[in-house]
């Protein structure tokens, strides 16, 4: 079966519609989830995409975190199923409290939009599946607060607990540790900074992104066969 | 001493005035004559330059929208169509850098979707003084901190643009804003108000205060310094609300709710209102007490002409009003009724009428502090007129002549001295470093990283190229190539042919991508009308810009005049920036970069001239007379068509036009892309750094060059192989030797370093 994916959509997110075009490509099915949703309405996978959701107003995700969908993501969160949060995203799960951490402010107080090389440091989670660990990725960054920051605990509990899904090999914002990408405990809900979909098409420049949503899917589809298989 | 009468204070002529009077048969009200002051601004109404753009080519059989839109719009096929608008925001920019580019943007965004189109890109041409000075550095980081603030939060990528540096800019920055939306041919809309009953809708924002008299006050003024006392005329921009407009809007088009959807720009809702109803000679009556104020206490003459951001104006039928709403609900966008179309012609403003007479709608809760409105159904109008006499202002045909000076300065030929001080045989290796560390040439990453370039995933090339592309998803397989440029050292020396230069520039960076060019849009940035010799400039460029259109075949589909660019009583060079639009039929495989391939051969088509005058070398050392390069259409068109059908086929490895700094500088830049070094013979300096016009370099796989030889032969195009690509050092015999480490360091390090003195905000 297709796997289906829900795209969060708030008022100023703006990646939502990129998202959708590489799950299609991908032979996954997509559809919007509106911020004022209760329901996820059955998807398989939630992708928080970019964009600057209520503008970014108080705090990046400060204002999205009280959206109503958002208890429904952190229900399906909690029962196991993908959530992945990229940049806007990865920051609104921050807020939610869905993952540990924050994002501040870059090194060099600039907005950065260019391309960066990530490595990935495990393959246990519903973002990196599909692909090996020590893989370097070209994948494109478009952020203004992308300095992840935590506890020094909890640094080491992301350390220890293998929660590190992806580091940059060329730091280019200050973040803790060159961390560009975390899971959560469960190693279903990950969020990153740099933007999977913009890695889709050689046209583009680089197709090391696909891997990455293709992975989602994959999680989708292992979900799925556990839960209908007998217990 | 008499108080200044208040048509003046509003930046109106005694003989305008008189002309209000005529129109009206009284004196106006002080709200009418409010709005006749904003809308015969020469911002508004192109009194000074309307009867010379009307010599413009604006026909084409692909054009659907020409000049006069809210956007101009061209077929791309497969029932695509796109819509493109270029708008300044010079002179808010000077007085506040974040705010006056950020507005910039925002309104140029209205523009496009106003006709039904996604905006899917933008790019900046700007200008700024010399970066040694503090307060240019803080101008160019506001504005380029302003553009990104703005332009990534509302969702549309900065794809391309230019960063120009000259000390006639020093106090007049010039923010010029390039937009592009893409639309099915059926979502096109043209903001009309038809249909008696008819219901105008003001849509996001609430009304304040700010950019009061921004248009005739700001923008059709000449001030002495950065005037810190008009920063109440600049706007406020807030991104997330626009982008919420956006939304609602397209949604609104998509389901057939709005019959059109009109920008509050400059003017605010006088101009609005009044040119929807004016375009199909209906009539329009607004009630200032349905508009949501930001602020109390706030009079009819503030609310008609306020240019709060983020405002549109929707016409809807009474049926529709309820969806409407509903829609603009769900987007947590503001709407209110605020007008009625009528039949008599007349634009009627009233004060707290509506929901007397029935009209569908509410007023809207007064701010905090203001009284509820009371209601009467007999109060008279406090404007009424003709609602065509708003839009029809003044037409100037002001006197024009050259300046006196300009023969002295065509015959200094800046060659001369440079021949003197560089003979043949000369190592200008020193003078390759420092231009390549100029401003005006240096690597612009600073900026460009700065913006959202690859939102939509359309972007194939970026900033930092020839021409930026973008593939059009929704056609088969098309692809757009978007070039800005201006020349106004050229201008400055001769006008016309400068004019001619920056067409030509744009069309070549465009076939540079394999794209043949389509529409040209302008932004013609000059000095104080009122001097005879802007006049003349001004009348000059157009004649250029004319004659390099219709050689070329390109349609001008819209454009946008900015006077008064003057501090300290000087006027800026002038300065036409143009967009070309090109279409690449079938785009299956990234482009050629402009990167050197090590073992290429390098060719230049074009012919080399001794040209020095206004050129970037000439300029480092002061020099800045004699005159620009020839500007021959016809050797420009052939050249063109032959580099574009090169590049489909993908013959170059590499491909890059030859402009600023010469062949010295475009072939580092290529050695720069390509990691690779060169070895060629290209003359003594007044070759390497000549800016001769239509010239562009290829590196190519040595079995090609043959083949690319006989199809220049055959084209009537010069070329000539220069060289090979190898190595690491850039070498040119008798000219210059340089490592490319050095080269790199220069060009990449200079404005990060210009900027790193630069406090953060």
């Amino acid at each position: 079966m297709t796997s289906r994916v829900g795209v969060v959509q708030f008022p100023g997110t703006n990646c939502e519609l990129d998202v959708i075009q590489v799950v299609e490509q991908l032979g996954g099915t997509a559809e919007i989830l509106f911020h004022s949703e209760r329901s996820l309405g059955g998807v398989d996978a939630v992708v928080v995409p970019g964009g600057f959701a209520h503008g970014d107003y108080l705090r990046t995700g400060a204002i999205a975190r009280f959206s109503p969908v958002m208890d429904a993501v952190a229900r399906h969160a909690a029962e196991g199923g993908p959530v992945v949060g990229i940049c806007n995203g990865f920051q609104v799960l921050c807020e939610a409290g869905l993952l540990p951490g924050a994002l501040q402010k870059n090194v060099g107080l600039k907005f950065l939009c260019e391309d960066a090389v990530v490595r990935v440091e495990t393959t246990d989670s519903a973002l990196t599946n599909l692909t090996s660990i020590g893989q370097h990725l070209n994948i494109p960054i478009n952020h203004f607060e992308g300095n992840y920051v935590c506890a020094p605990n909890l640094l080491d509990g992301l350390r220890a607990e293998d929660q590190v899904v992806l580091r940059y090999v060329d730091n280019p914002n200050g973040s803790l540790d060159n961390i560009a990408g975390i899971c959560n405990a469960g190693r279903n809900v990950v969020g990153l900074m740099p933007h999977p979909e913009r890695a889709s098409d050689a046209l583009l420049g680089s197709e090391d992104g696909l891997v990455l949503v293709q992975s989602i899917l994959a999680a989708c589809e292992e979900r799925s066969a556990t839960i209908s298989a007998p217990r | 001493m008499t108080a200044e009468p208040l048509h003046r204070a509003l930046g109106m002529t005694d003989d305008e005035l008189e002309a209000v009077v005529d129109e009206l048969g009284r004196e106006p009200t002080h709200l009418e004559l409010a709005m006749y002051s904003v809308m015969w601004s020469e911002h508004c109404s192109y009194k000074s330059s309307r009867s010379h753009l009307k010599r413009l080519p604006t026909e084409a059989p692909w054009v659907l929208v020409g000049p006069g839109e809210g956007a101009g719009v061209i077929d791309v096929g497969d029932g695509i169509a796109v819509a493109v608008r270029i708008e300044s925001h010079n002179h808010p920019s000077a007085v506040e850098p974040y705010q006056g580019a950020a507005t910039g943007v925002g309104g140029i965004i209205r523009d496009i979707f106003s006709m039904g189109a996604r905006p899917i890109a933008l790019m900046d041409p700007l200008r700024f003084g010399l970066l040694d000075d503090a307060r240019t550095r803080y101008l160019f980081e506001g504005v380029v901190s302003g553009i990104s603030g703005y332009g990534n939060a509302v969702g549309v990528p900065t794809i391309g643009g230019e960063a120009v540096f000259d000390e006639c800019y020093q106090d007049n920055p010039l923010v010029n804003v390039f937009c592009l939306g893409v639309l099915p041919h059926e979502r096109l809309v043209l903001a009309r108000a038809e249909g008696v009953g008819n219901l105008a809708m003001l849509l996001g924002a609430s009304t304040g205060r700010d950019g009061i008299g921004g248009a005739s006050v700001l923008a059709s003024a000449g001030f002495a310094d950065a005037d810190e006392s008009k920063r109440p005329s600049v706007q406020v921009g807030d991104p997330f609300e626009e982008k919420k407009l956006i939304e609602a809007c397209l949604e609104l088009l998509d389901a057939g709710l709005a019959i059109g959807v009109q920008d509050l720009g400059a003017a605010g809702l006088s101009c609005a209102a009044s040119e929807t109803a004016a375009k199909t000679g209906a009539g329009m009556d607004v009630d200032v007490a349905r508009v949501a104020k930001r602020e109390p206490g706030m009079t009819p003459v503030e609310v008609l002409t306020s240019e709060s951001q983020e405002r549109m104006l929707a016409i809807v039928t009474p049926d529709n009003l309820d969806a409407v709403l509903a829609l603009c609900e769900r987007w947590e966008v503001r709407a209110t009724v605020v007008g009625r179309v009528t039949d008599n012609a007349r634009f009627r403003v009233y004060d707290g009428v509506f929901d007397a007479l029935g009209v569908p709608g509410v007023n809207p809760a007064p701010p905090h502090g203001d009284a509820a409105q009371d209601v009467s159904s007999d109060r008279e109008p406090i404007a009424d007129v003709p609602i065509g006499s708003l839009g029809d202002g003044p037409l100037y045909h002001r006197p024009l002549a050259p300046p006196n000076d300009l023969h002295d300065k065509q015959s200094d030929d800046p060659a001369r001295e440079l021949a003197a001080r560089f003979p043949d045989g000369t190592d200008c290796s020193s003078e390759l470093l420092a231009l390549l560390a100029s401003p005006n040439i240096a690597d612009k990453t600073w900026i460009s990283r700065q913006y959202d370039h690859q939102l939509f995933l359309n972007t194939v090339v970026g900033p930092g190229r020839d021409a930026s592309v973008l593939r059009l998803q929704e056609t088969a397989g098309r692809a757009l190539a978007l070039a800005v440029d201006g020349k106004a050292r050229f201008c400055a020396l001769d006008p016309r042919t400068g004019a001619r230069l920056a067409v030509l520039e744009a069309a070549r960076n465009v076939a540079c991508s394999g794209a043949r060019p389509l529409a040209l849009v302008n932004c013609l940035n000059f000095g104080n009308p009122e001097h005879t010799e802007v006049m003349w400039q001004f009348s000059e460029v157009i004649d250029g810009m004319a004659e390099a259109c219709t050689a070329l075949g390109l349609p001008v589909i819209g454009g946008n005049v900015s006077f008064y660019n003057e501090s300290r009583g000087a006027d800026i060079d002038p300065t036409p920036v143009v967009g070309v639009i090109g279409l690449i039929d079938n785009l299956n495989t990234r482009p050629a970069g402009t990167a050197l391939t090590s073992g290429d051969q390098i060719l230049v088509l074009g012919e080399t001239r001794s040209e020095l005058g206004g050129s970037e070398w000439a300029t480092m050392h002061g020099l800045r007379n004699g005159v620009p390069p020839i500007a021959d259409l016809d050797t420009a068109r052939r050249l063109h068509e032959l580099v574009a059908a090169l590049v489909v086929e993908g013959v170059p490895s590499g491909i890059h036009d030859c402009a600023d700094g010469g062949l010295a500088v475009t072939l580092c830049e290529m050695a720069i892309a390509g990691e690779a070094g060169f070895q060629v013979n290209i003359g003594g300096a007044l070759s390497c750094f000549s800016e001769s016009a239509s010239r562009v370099v290829l590196s190519l796989a040595p079995d090609l060059k043959q083949a690319v030889l006989d199809r220049a032969a055959v084209a009537g195009v010069a070329a000539l192989v220069i060289g090979e690509a190898a190595g690491t050092r850039l070498i040119a015999e008798e000219a210059f030797d340089v490592s490319l480490t050095d080269a790199t360091t220069a060009w990449r390090d200079a404005i990060p370093s210009l900027m790193a003195a630069v406090v953060a905000h």
